[in-house]
C-alpha cells in the first residue's frame, strides 16, 4: 500500500478509534451501566447478572491469552504475569460492587457513581501512552544499563557498564563537552534573547525584527547543521573561499583557510553557535513577553530619580523578570542535554565534538552494546532529574 | 515606553542600528543557503555567494560561428553573431585571441587576423568576421573575453532534486515520507491528550493532583531513555520498524506537552459557562465537545503547530523506529544527512535538499506565528 495512503487510513483509524472510544465508553456508561435515573430491584439485578458475564469474560481472556502465548507459567516472568492477571481480576471484582449494586437505586446514586468512574474513562488512553512511552522506558532503561546481551537474553553484569563508560577516554570527553554546552549555550542564548528583546520593544519595525530573529526556530538541526555547514566550508588556499567564516579569516590576514570543523575545542564552539543561533528567537519571544509585563511605575520611578537606560535596564528591569529568566534558562538546558542532531550531522563526534546523547546513539546502534548505552542514557536522566524534581515541586506549589 | 519622559534618548539610533545588524547577522546564514541552493554547483564552487548577488567579471572562452554560418554580403564573406548566445548578456571590456593576451584588445575595437580576415567584438557581445574570402576551416575562431555578468539564478537545482523520478538521490519520496510520519503523529496525540486535559482541569477525583505532577515531571524525561526499551516492545509486539511505530512514538512524546498546555489553558477557561450548562443537563461529554473545544481552539493550535514542527524536523525517532535498511522510509532529515556523508562538497544538491525540508514549517511559521508564541508562553512562563 502507498505510504500515502496507509497514512490516511492510520489518521481515520487512529482518529476514528480515538473518538469511538470516547464516545462509545461514555455512551455505555451513561446509558446502561449507570443511567441518570432511579432503578428498581429487577432492573439492578439483571445488569449484574450481564455485567458479572462480561467482567469476568475479559479475565478469562485474559488468562487464556497468558497461557497461550507464554505457555510456561511457572518461571519468573510467568509467575510475575499470573501475579498482574490476578490483581486485574481482583480489581474487577472490586469494581463489580461499585458499579453492578443490587437492590433499588436512586437517580443520585447512579449519578456519583458515574461522575467517580467518568474521569478515568477521560485519561484512560493518555495514562497508557505516558505509561508505555515515558514511564516504563525509564525503569527499563535502568534495568538495561545493568545487563548484557547474550545470545537469546540478557545476563546481570552490576555495574560493569558504568564501570566500562568511565574507563572510555570518549565518554569523559563527552562529559567534558556537554558541561562546556551546558554553561555557554543557555547564557549565549539567554542574553542575546534579553538584549534583543529589549531593543527590539523600543523601535517601531521591532516585530519585524523579532519575527525574524526567532525564525530560525522553525529550521531543523539538521537543516541549520547545512546552513552552518557551508558557512565553515574550508577551500584549498589557491581557491576562492566559498564558506564564510574562512572569506572573513583571510581577509583579516589570516594566512590560510581553516579546516574549522577539526580544530580541537574550537570546533565545540562552532557547533554551539548552531544551537545559540536556534535558541536565541525562542528566549527572546518570552524574555519579551516578560519585559512588557513589568509594571510601568516602576520604570517612570526609576527615571524620575535620573535613572540612565543601563541602569533601569539591569537595576529595574532584569531582577523583575528574574523568573522567567531561570524558566529560560532552564529550558534551554533541557535543550541542551539531549542534543544530538547537530553533532549528528556536522561532525558525528571526531575531532574531539562528542557529547553524551550522541555518544548514547553510537553505543546503542553503532557498537550495539545497549548496556553501556543504556547506562549512558541513565547518565543523561540523571542530569535532567534535578530540572524534574524542581519542575514537580513548583508545579505542586502552584496548585495548592 | 515612547510617552514617558526621557525614554527617546540619543540611543535611538544605536538601537536601531544594533537592532538591523543583529536581524542581518541572523539572516545571513539562511540567505546563504537560499541563494547557494539557486546556484549551478559550478558557480557555487568558483565563488563565494555573497558575490553572486552583484554582477561579476568573468574570463570566458567562446567560439566564434563555424565557417559553415558564413554568409556572403556583396564581395563579403561574413560571420556574425553574438558571444552571449546561450547564457546571460554582459558586458564585455577588453578581448583577445590569444590565451597568452586575453586582454589585448577593447571591446569594439577591429583587429586583422592572420589570414587577413577582421574581427570587431562590440560592448554587448556582438562579433563580426569580415574577410575577401571564403572563410574555411570547420572550428570558428576562439575569442577570449573578459565580461562582467550579472548574477545568474537557475532553478534547475529544484527540478533535479524535486521534479526528476530518475534521480536517487531526489527528495519527492523523502517528502511524502516525511508527510505520512508528521500528520498522525499531530493529530492523534491532540485527540488523547485534550480529553485527559478535561478531566485534569474541571473533573474532581482523587489522584488528579499526583497525575498533573507526573505529567509535568515526564515533560522533561529525555526521549534517549526510551529508544531501546521501546523498540524492543515494537518488536515484540510485531510492529517492528515503520510508521505505526514511529506515530505511536511521537504521539507517546508528545503527549505530556500536549495535556500541560492543553489543561492549563482549559483550567483558565470561565467556570460559569461549564456550571451553567452542568444545571441545565449537559453532560460531561457533551461539555466537552460543545463547549471546551470550540473555546480551546488556540491551545489546540499552539500545540498543533509545535508537534508539527518537532516530527517535522525531527532526525531521532525516525532513525530508530522508522528508517530500515531497505531506504524506502527514509524522512528528509535522514536523508539530508546522508547526504552531508556522501556529497559532502556538492553544496547545490545539499542546500536544494535542505530547503526542500525547511519550506514547509518556515511556511508554516510565518503563517501561525502568532500560535507558536502563545503556546511558548503557556508552556514556559508560570
Amino acid at each position: 500500500m502507498h505510504p500515502a495512503l496507509q497514512g490516511l487510513v492510520t489518521i481515520i483509524i487512529g482518529v476514528g478509534g480515538c473518538v469511538g472510544y470516547f464516545v462509545l465508553s461514555n455512551y455505555l456508561l451513561d446509558r446502561f451501566l449507570l443511567p441518570a435515573r432511579a432503578m428498581t430491584a429487577d432492573e439492578t439485578a439483571s445488569r449484574r447478572r450481564i455485567g458479572l458475564i462480561a467482567f469476568f469474560a475479559v479475565p478469562a481472556l485474559l488468562v487464556a491469552g497468558l497461557v497461550v502465548m507464554y505457555g510456561d507459567l511457572l518461571s519468573a516472568g510467568g509467575i510475575f504475569r499470573l501475579i498482574v492477571g490476578a490483581l486485574v481480576i481482583l480489581g474487577l471484582w472490586r469494581l463489580t460492587g461499585f458499579i453492578f449494586a443490587e437492590g433499588p437505586l436512586t437517580a443520585g446514586h447512579n449519578i456519583s457513581h458515574a461522575n467517580m468512574i467518568r474521569p478515568w474513562l477521560f485519561l484512560f488512553p493518555a495514562i497508557l501512552a505516558l505509561g508505555l512511552y515515558l514511564t516504563y522506558p525509564v525503569f527499563e532503561t535502568l534495568r538495561l544499563s545493568f545487563t548484557q546481551r547474550i545470545p537469546g537474553g540478557y545476563e546481570f553484569v552490576g555495574t560493569a557498564n558504568y564501570q566500562q563508560m568511565m574507563s572510555e577516554p570518549k565518554f569523559w570527553e563527552a562529559m567534558r563537552n556537554n558541561m562546556m554546552w551546558l554553561v555557554i549555550v543557555p547564557a549565549m542564548s539567554t542574553v542575546m534573547g534579553l538584549i534583543v528583546a529589549q531593543l527590539t520593544d523600543r523601535i517601531s519595525w521591532g516585530n519585524i525584527a523579532k519575527m525574524l530573529i526567532f525564525m530560525p526556530m522553525a529550521i531543523s538541526f539538521v537543516g541549520a547543521s547545512v546552513i552552518f555547514k557551508l558557512i565553515y566550508d574550508t577551500r584549498p588556499i589557491d581557491q576562492e573561499q566559498i564558506g564564510v567564516l574562512n572569506a572573513i579569516y583571510l581577509s583579516l590576514g589570516g594566512s590560510e583557510p581553516q579546516q574549522w570543523l577539526t580544530l580541537p575545542i574550537w570546533n565545540n564552539f562552532l557547533l554551539m553557535v548552531v544551537l545559540i543561533w536556534i535558541q536565541t528567537g525562542f528566549a527572546m519571544v518570552i524574555l519579551s513577553a516578560a519585559l512588557r509585563g513589568i509594571p510601568e511605575e516602576t520604570v517612570e520611578a526609576a527615571i524620575v530619580d535620573g535613572a540612565n537606560p543601563f541602569q533601569i535596564f539591569f537595576k529595574i528591569k532584569v531582577p523583575q523578570i528574574m523568573p522567567t529568566i531561570v524558566v529560560v534558562w532552564t529550558t534551554i538546558t533541557l535543550t541542551v542535554l539531549k542534543v544530538f542532531d547537530i553533532v549528528f550531522a556536522m561532525t558525528n563526534g571526531q575531532w574531539g565534538t562528542q557529547v553524551l546523547a550522541n555518544y548514547m546513539y553510537n553505543k546503542l546502534f553503532t557498537a550495539n552494546d545497549w548496556g553501556v548505552g543504556s547506562a549512558a542514557a541513565m547518565v543523561i536522566m540523571i542530569l535532567v532529574s534535578p530540572i524534574l524534581i524542581w519542575n514537580v515541586r513548583n508545579a505542586r506549589k502552584e496548585m495548592k | 515606553m515612547d510617552n514617558i519622559a526621557g525614554s527617546k534618548s540619543s540611543l535611538t539610533w544605536a538601537v536601531h542600528l544594533s537592532v538591523a545588524f543583529l536581524v542581518i547577522l541572523w539572516l545571513f546564514p539562511t540567505v546563504g543557503l537560499f541563494v547557494s541552493s539557486f546556484r549551478t554547483g559550478d558557480q557555487i564552487a568558483s565563488s563565494g555567494w555573497w558575490k553572486s548577488m552583484f554582477p561579476t567579471e568573468q574570463n570566458l572562452v567562446i567560439r566564434a560561428g563555424a565557417p559553415d554560418t558564413q554568409v556572403q554580403q556583396g564581395a563579403l564573406y561574413v560571420i556574425e553573431g553574438d558571444l552571449f548566445d546561450g547564457r546571460s548578456a554582459g558586458e564585455v571590456s577588453v578581448w583577445g585571441i590569444s590565451s597568452r593576451e586575453i586582454d589585448a584588445y577593447k571591446a569594439g575595437e577591429t583587429v586583422t587576423l592572420k589570414d587577413g580576415s577582421t574581427l570587431t567584438v562590440q560592448p554587448d557581445g556582438i562579433f563580426r568576421m569580415e574577410n575577401t574570402e571564403e572563410f574555411t576551416g570547420s572550428r570558428g575562431q576562439r575569442i577570449f573575453i573578459t565580461a562582467t555578468t550579472p548574477p545568474e539564478f537557475t532553478t534547475d537545482n529544484y527540478q533535479n532534486m524535486l521534479l526528476d523520478p530518475s534521480n536517487r538521490e531526489g527528495m519527492s519520496k523523502a517528502f511524502f515520507s516525511t508527510l505520512t510520519v508528521t500528520i498522525p503523529s499531530t493529530i492523534i496525540p491532540i485527540l488523547i491528550a485534550a480529553f485527559a486535559a478535561y478531566a485534569l482541569a474541571w473533573m474532581e477525583f482523587p489522584g488528579r493532583a499526583i497525575l498533573i505532577a507526573c505529567v509535568v515531571g515526564l515533560l522533561v524525561v529525555p526521549l534517549q531513555l526510551a529508544l531501546i526499551p521501546l523498540l524492543k516492545f515494537h518488536n515484540a509486539v510485531g510492529i517492528g520498524k515503520g510508521y505505526m511505530g514511529v506515530w505511536f512514538a511521537h504521539t507517546g512524546f508528545g503527549l505530556p506537552l500536549a495535556i500541560y498546555l492543553l489543561r492549563n489553558y482549559m483550567v483558565g477557561l470561565p467556570r460559569d459557562i461549564i456550571e451553567n450548562a452542568k444545571v441545565d443537563g449537559a453532560t460531561d461529554f457533551q461539555i466537552f465537545t460543545r463547549i471546551i473545544l470550540p473555546l480551546s481552539f488556540p491551545a489546540l493550535a499552539s500545540f498543533a503547530i509545535f508537534q508539527f514542527l518537532w516530527t517535522w524536523n525531527d532526525l531521532l525517532v525516525a532513525m530508530v523506529f522508522l528508517v530500515d535498511s531497505s531506504g524506502e522510509t527514509t524522512v528528509m532529515t535522514k536523508q539530508i544527512v546522508e547526504l552531508l556523508g556522501t556529497r559532502g562538497g556538492n553544496w547545490e544538491i545539499l542546500a536544494t535538499a535542505a530547503f526542500i525540508s525547511m519550506a514547509v514549517p518556515i511556511a508554516v511559521f510565518f503563517a501561525l506565528q502568532r500560535y507558536l508564541v502563545r503556546g511558548l508562553l503557556a508552556g514556559s512562563v508560570k
